[in-house]
């Protein structure tokens, strides 16, 4: 066994683990800490298979914006969470069987599945087309190339996103302090203080 | 040798523990919502495995675009989520019913 297939090995079983502990775990904080565990490990992965590019990406993306999020939501929200557990035994036969057959279902239709006539697949995994500098050049020039429309609509729909998630989230607390700029900008001297002249030993 | 099979069999039990946990955490839907990207992240691996043993760089554009997809609707989610403790003082997911006007 090579040194390559030792390390997928190790990513495959932390990866796995990592997802496992996500769902079981009691403490959401640490389903959020095993969930970053997993992104990094299946980057690891994408490194393993010579997707360099989407690999620094799913570390970028998932670890740094959506875990970082999850987080975020997890310890700003004071949520009784031992309540919300309290049930979860109770589901355990059930979510084993489904997961259970769910499995089974997919090791059948990947047990019978072929290739395609025509279709090769490679020996040892190519993440970088031959002839190409190097994966970010390939993948830049097929993105700006052959996909540009949808590479401008995933751009559309992170705006939209981001204008929900803002419209969503914001709101005017009228029971608290806040600055009027207009109202300072308008205020008048004359008005605002009064100058007073006060005799020594004598009081106002 | 790691063959495509390897790959593709990591992704299947990723996926089917998001499904597990879907059905685990009934209730609390910060862990649904994780389970949904522990989903989208299986699926991900399954485009990125094909496509590396394909040589065809396509499936790793697609990789992309899920992931975009799955950004937005992590933030989508966990803004509602917001909104949705502010008024209910709960994140259980049975009591969302009470939204329908």
């Amino acid at each position: 066994m090579g040194i390559a297939d030792f390390t997928f090995y190790v990513f495959a079983l932390v990866v796995i683990a990592a997802g496992f502990f996500t769902v079981v775990s009691r403490n959401p904080v640490h389903s959020v800490l095993w969930l970053i565990l997993a992104f990094l490990t299946s980057a690891g992965l994408f490194v393993l298979m010579g997707a360099e590019f989407v690999a620094m990406l799913l570390i970028i993306v998932y670890v740094g914006a959506v875990a970082v999020l999850f987080l975020f939501v997890v310890m700003m929200l004071d949520v009784d969470f031992a309540e919300l557990k309290a049930e979860m035994a109770r589901y355990v036969p059930l979510a084993g069987l489904i997961g259970l057959v769910l499995l089974m279902q997919l090791g059948l239709a990947y047990g019978t599945w072929v290739t395609g006539e025509g279709v090769e697949l490679l020996d040892a995994p190519q993440g970088t087309p031959e002839g190409a500098a190097h994966n970010t050049a390939a993948l830049g020039a097929l993105i700006y190339d052959r996909y540009w429309l949808l590479f401008q609509m995933a751009g559309l729909i992170l705006l939209v996103a981001m204008v929900g998630a803002i419209l969503l989230t914001l709101r005017h607390r009228t029971d608290i302090k806040r600055q009027d700029v207009l109202a300072q900008l308008y205020r008048d001297p004359k008005k605002a203080m009064e100058l007073k002249d006060v005799k020594s030993g004598q009081g106002l | 040798m790691i063959g495509l099979e390897h790959y593709l069999t990591v992704s299947a039990v990723l996926f089917v523990i998001g499904i597990f946990g879907l059905f685990l955490n009934r209730k609390n839907v910060i862990i649904i919502l994780m389970s949904i990207e522990l989903m989208l992240l299986a699926v991900n691996i399954n485009l990125v495995a094909f496509s590396a043993y394909l040589g065809d760089l396509t499936g790793q554009v697609f990789t992309l675009f899920v992931l975009t997809v799955a950004a937005a609707e992590a933030a989508i989610g966990l803004a509602i989520l917001v909104c949705f403790f502010r008024t209910r003082g709960t994140i259980d997911v049975e009591d969302v019913s009470n939204m329908k006007g």
